[in-house]
């Protein structure tokens, strides 16, 4: 399979990379240049240099209020920075629109999963396919001209549902769904539109142990099948296990890059964490322990912000 | 554990309805202990043979003039009638087509003229079942015409028509209630009295508003019940100081109180139950405006359409430098402002402030601090509507009287002026006020008056585009 | 108490063209909340433009479809004007915005600036716009009786304006049926659950709410067309109360279903003019005057608003499963 070959051929290329912050890769697939953010004073994000490689699986860590999440925002079109510029595939994405951002190849999830409750699991599919006539408004009022694409749209959706083991639900509201079968509908909804990057933010969160295997072997299905990927995970051992490729992320900074054994061992990364996670040997399977109170936590945090979101809609 | 939470649905539904249905029977109670002391309604209702011809005459600063001699003619006959209390005369005519109307101006109260006495004899155009009407404004003698009033093409005040029995509901349209302070004699610069005019109104309507702010910080509801909330304060001082025949500061008193109680009967009955049972905040918002509507037709089957002075008489004006101010707003400024210190002081530096405000930042946090989180909103809406009647008796004695949809009119300006400060922070609420006070009452000295309220609308939709959190809100953090 | 009459009263009113105004009104509405999510408060303000743009236009001897064209213009710039600003920001904005630009509107109009063109608050009286619209009828100048009920052919609050107002809320059922069940009705149901994940699959958010008010405000104007063809055109009577009784209208027949606006229109006049006639049979004049009966129907609505929310938030036609599901 040349697919195969690419990807092996991209990860290999990696252990030629130097492992300083910001340091240039040989096939990158986005690049950021001198991105800041500053909430009130503070500076969420700093990013002077970073690149992500293409077919591979790149991790994103650090500790809480890293920037992480403000960092896809920025790349995603979902806030705008201060100052900076970033080139995705060749083009210069910097105040493009969140839409225009996803239409360009760069989809992304979010950490409090956005599955549309009141609608269909096959409608939230549909949803996340590109080019259907029928979503303009007069094209729309001639279901003709857009009953064909729509044809192809449902199979397609089938298709991946099946992957993803979600057929059985197809007619059920996704506000249904338990909170793991939420986070599968959402990524196999990003898949809709054949990305080019897939941006997972925090894919563990509050999913239920026994589909972490299962949605841990979609995430390295991506990358075989040709899909760049890049995720914000605080599940240590998860990014032990599947990343390529790990950045560190320290009070908006990258502080650290490199494969994750050796990221995971550097005395910077294990000082950015003081304080998150005071003893612990950053990335030992010990953490699995762990990993259901991190998830606790990460559950309670989302509870609280969703709870906020439902006061302010 | 299924059948408990439907249990406890059932009731917090039966709850919530047995509270709407005391408050309803409330509200019928004292409309039958009310009715005795109103006076007789206007004698005149139009119907498909009929119409209505009703003429006020009144004065800004003085309000109604009562005894003045009025002339109808047309449709083959002439008529004559003196107005009332309210400075109401009302003609019944049976057929349509132009009439005259003439007052008597040697009738006129004494001491006073028509404003705009070239507007005498005015023509009123009359369509059968239908009201119509118009407005006679009389001002002390030097006053009339002149560069004191609003722009001359509104001086001869607006007529109103509605329809009658039809399926529309109008709301009168006395929107252009000047106040006492805007149209003050000779002896004023009239930018300095403005100014201050402006800042008078600005101060009452921030008392007004803060309130609903609080309730939006707290719970994220923007509340459209509000402008009967103070309605109903000025209401109540009306009722005690005309019928029960109190002293003002007590009447001032009980309003403030009869609004506490019904925000804590509000919460109690409806906003708690229905937060219990999760009901979204856009749903919670409708139950507010289903509120608005039944208060206020509530508040007209009451009061009538008359409007309902708190005080009457004269106050005395007070010459302060280039500019004049009644006692009566002197007063009412005064209270606000003592009230807005202390409501001020009180979330910052008290534990119980400072609780509220950790509700408003994050009541799920708050819960887990040990906060009583319902408690909290349940004081929220005891202090918010007793703030809104306050705000409404001031409101009222600055703006010289009350009237049914007295709230309602000023509610768009409370949400202007919560809007502006940016949502949810107190503070921001009384700049905002003071901005909208200024707009106000600035723009008549290029926008005809009965457009002063549509300036400070486009005010705050301008601003809006410039600053969307408003003046004094923090940028959002989003995703 | 004559209940035959009190039934022929409500036909009458149920069937009439204040109930299709609403019906057009709800509608518009509907498309706004029920499909999008988009709180509107400011649907008065449309069908007001609506009715100023017919009245004006044909006043100004405009011929009947350039008149139409002029409501349906007007709706669309200010949809436009609200929306550009506003449609970027949280919620709650739009809200405040379109309630506040509704009273901008029916304040000037009924200003004394605007007297010349508007009528400021005396209004248009409907003779002066209405020729037009009675001239185009095929129907002979007539009374004609339909069971009980007997109306002119084509003055006023006529059979014709039924015909036309009826076919209208027809066309519109047929158009939001297809719109809803079309992909871009899907888009716009995805804006309402959560706008930001329709954004992240790739559809420009903005541009669809956009179309969504434009298209809710032109039914509002047509409304408003109609609602001045039985009567006339008056700043007050298309005021805050219009707004809030579409909303009722809404909430009582079903968001977000094809016939629930046209469903809660008939019974929300209908059920209006029952309680009226049957208060004013049943209470002696001198207990309650008209004007009280009137505004005791008016409490009720008030009071059905919050009690269908309390106990029926999905309405008559709405899905209870639905709405059950807390959209997180």
């Amino acid at each position: 399979m040349p697919a195969e070959q690419v990807v092996d051929q991209a990860r290999r290329s990696l252990h030629a990379v130097a492992r300083t912050p910001g340091v240039p890769k040989p096939d990158p697939l986005l690049v950021a240049d001198g991105v800041r953010r500053s909430f009130g004073g503070v500076n969420a994000v700093d990013v002077d240099h970073l690149e992500v490689q293409k077919h591979v699986i790149t991790a994103l860590i650090g500790p809480n209020g890293a920037g992480k999440t403000t960092f896809f925002n920025l790349m995603t079109g979902f806030d705008r920075p201060d100052t900076g510029s970033w080139v995705f595939d060749g083009t210069p994405l910097g105040g493009v629109a969140a839409s225009r951002v996803a239409k360009a190849g760069m989809v992304r999830t979010f950490q409090l999963t956005k599955a549309l409750a009141r609608m269909t699991v096959l409608e939230n599919m549909r949803l996340g396919a590109r080019d259907q006539p029928g979503e303009n408004l007069f094209t729309a009022l001639v279901k003709p001209l857009w009953a064909p694409r729509e044809r192809e749209i449902t199979d397609k959706a089938m298709a991946l549902l099946e992957r993803f083991k979600l057929d059985a639900k197809k007619d059920d509201f996704a506000g249904s769904l338990s909170g793991g079968q939420r986070k599968l509908l959402e990524m196999a909804r990003a898949l809709m539109s054949d990305p080019t990057l897939v941006m997972l933010d925090e894919p563990m969160a509050g999913v239920n142990p026994a589909l972490t295997q299962s949605l841990l072997g979609h995430i390295t299905d991506l990358r075989d099948t040709g899909t760049t990927v890049l995720f914000v995970e605080h599940d240590m051992h998860m990014v032990r296990h599947i990343s390529d490729w790990v950045v560190v992320m320290a009070q908006g900074q990258v502080v650290a890059e490199g494969p994750p054994g050796e990221v995971m061992a550097d005395q910077a990364v294990i000082d950015a964490y003081l304080g998150a996670h005071h003893d612990t040997d950053l990335g030992d399977d010990a953490l699995l322990d762990e990993g259901g109170v991190i998830d606790a936590e990460a559950e309670a945090e989302a509870e609280a912000e969703a709870d906020t979101e439902e006061k302010k809609p | 554990m299924r059948a408990l939470a439907c249990l406890d649905r059932t009731v917090a539904a039966r709850r919530a309805g047995a509270g709407l249905l005391l408050l309803l029977l409330v509200a019928l109670t004292t409309s039958l202990v009310a009715a005795p002391a109103r006076a007789a309604a206007a004698p005149c209702t139009p119907d498909s043979g009929t119409a209505c011809l009703n003429i006020t005459v009144t004065s800004p600063d003085t309000g109604p003039a009562a005894g003045v001699t009025v002339t109808v003619e047309g449709g083959g006959g002439e008529v004559s009638a003196t107005t009332d209390a309210t400075g109401r005369a009302s003609v019944p005519v049976t057929e349509a087509g132009d009439y005259t109307v003439t007052v008597d101006e040697s009738t006129l109260p004494a001491g006073t003229v028509l404003r705009d006495p070239a507007a005498n004899a005015a023509t009123v155009p009359v369509v059968l079942g239908r009201s119509a009407g118009r407005i006679f404004q009389v001002v002390p003698p030097g006053a009339e015409g002149g560069d004191s009033g609003p722009a001359p093409g509104a001086t001869d005040g607006g007529t109103s028509t509605s329809p009658s029995g039809g399926a529309t509901q109008t709301a009168p349209a006395d929107e252009t209630g000047e106040s006492a302070e805007a149209n003050a004699g000779p002896g004023t610069n009239r930018y300095a009295q403005l100014v201050l005019s402006g800042l008078v109104f600005g101060v009452l309507l921030a008392l007004a508003s803060l309130g609903a702010n609080l309730i939006y910080g707290t719970t994220g509801l923007s509340n459209f019940a509000h402008g009967e909330l103070v309605t109903l304060g000025g209401m109540t001082a009306f009722m005690a100081v005309q019928w029960w025949d109190l002293p003002l500061w007590l009447a001032i008193v009980v309003a403030t109180l009869a609004g506490a109680v019904v925000g804590w009967l509000l919460n109690q009955l409806i906003f708690a139950p229905l937060r219990r049972r999760g009901v979204g905040i856009t749903q919670q918002m409708i139950v507010t405006i289903g509120l608005a509507l039944a208060g206020l037709s509530l508040f007209l089957f009451l009061y009538g359409a008359q409007p309902a002075p708190i005080v009457s008489g004269i106050s005395a004006r007070i010459q302060l430098g280039p500019v004049q101010i009644s006692g009566q707003s002197l007063l009412s400024v005064g209270v606000a402002v003592v009230v807005l210190a202390a409501v001020a002081l009180t979330l910052s530096r008290t534990r119980l402030g400072r609780a509220t405000r950790a509700v408003s930042d994050n009541p799920a946090l708050a819960a887990a601090t040990g906060i009583k989180v319902e408690s909290i909103i349940s004081g929220v809406w005891v202090v918010s509507a007793g703030l809104a009647s306050l705000g409404g008796v001031l409101l009222a004695l600055y703006l010289n009287s009350t009237r049914f949809n007295f709230g309602s009119t000023l509610l768009l300006l409370m949400f202007a002026a919560i809007t502006l400060g940016g949502l949810g922070s107190p503070l921001g609420a009384v700049v905002g006020a003071v901005v909208i006070g200024l707009v106000v009452e600035l723009s008549t000295i290029v926008l005809p008056s009965d457009m002063r309220y549509a300036s400070a609308l486009v005010i705050l939709i301008l601003v809006l585009l410039i600053r969307p959190q408003g003046i004094l809100g923090r940028a959002e953090r989003i995703g | 108490m004559d209940f035959g009459q009190l039934l022929t009263n409500v036909l009458t009113e149920m069937t009439g063209p204040t109930a299709i105004a609403y019906a057009l009104a709800a509608i518009g509405l509907n498309i706004h909340f029920g499909l999008t999510g988009l709180i509107n408060m400011g649907q008065a303000g449309f069908m007001l433009l609506g009715a100023y743009g017919f009245a004006v236009s044909t006043i100004a001897g405009a011929p009947l479809w350039l008149a139409f064209l002029v409501a349906i213009g007007a709706a669309v710039v200010f949809a436009l004007i609200l929306g550009l600003p506003t449609l970027k920001l949280r919620g709650d904005y739009l809200a405040i915005v379109t309630i506040a630009a509704a009273e901008i509107v029916r304040m000037v109009g009924r200003s004394t600036a605007l007297t010349e063109i508007t009528g400021g608050s005396e209004g248009l009286t409907g003779n002066s716009f209405k020729s037009t619209f009675q001239d185009a009828s095929p129907l002979p100048d007539d009374r004609w009786a339909l069971g009980p009920v007997t109306l002119a052919t084509n003055a006023s609050n006529s059979w014709w304006l039924r015909i036309v107002g009826w076919t209208l809320v027809l066309l519109a059922c047929l158009f939001v049926w297809r719109l809803v069940r079309s992909p871009w009705g899907r888009v716009l149901r995805g804006i309402r659950e959560d706008e930001d994940a329709v954004r992240a699959l790739g559809k420009n958010v903005y541009s669809y709410k956009l179309q969504a008010l434009v298209l809710g405000g032109v039914f509002g104007a047509l409304g408003g067309v109609v609602f001045v063809l039985a009567s006339s055109v008056q700043a007050d009577s298309l005021g805050r109360p219009v707004t809030f009784n579409t909303w009722t209208i809404l909430l009582l027949g079903g968001a977000a279903t094809v016939l629930g606006p046209v469903l809660g229109s008939l019974l929300f006049w209908g059920a209006l003019v029952f309680v009226r006639g049957f208060l004013r049979g049943a209470v002696p004049a001198d207990v309650l005057s008209v004007q009280q009966v009137e505004q005791i129907g008016w409490v009720l609505v008030g009071i059905t608003l919050i009690l269908l929310i309390v106990f029926r938030p999905q309405g008559i036609l709405g899905d209870k499963k639905e709405l059950a599901i807390n959209a997180r």
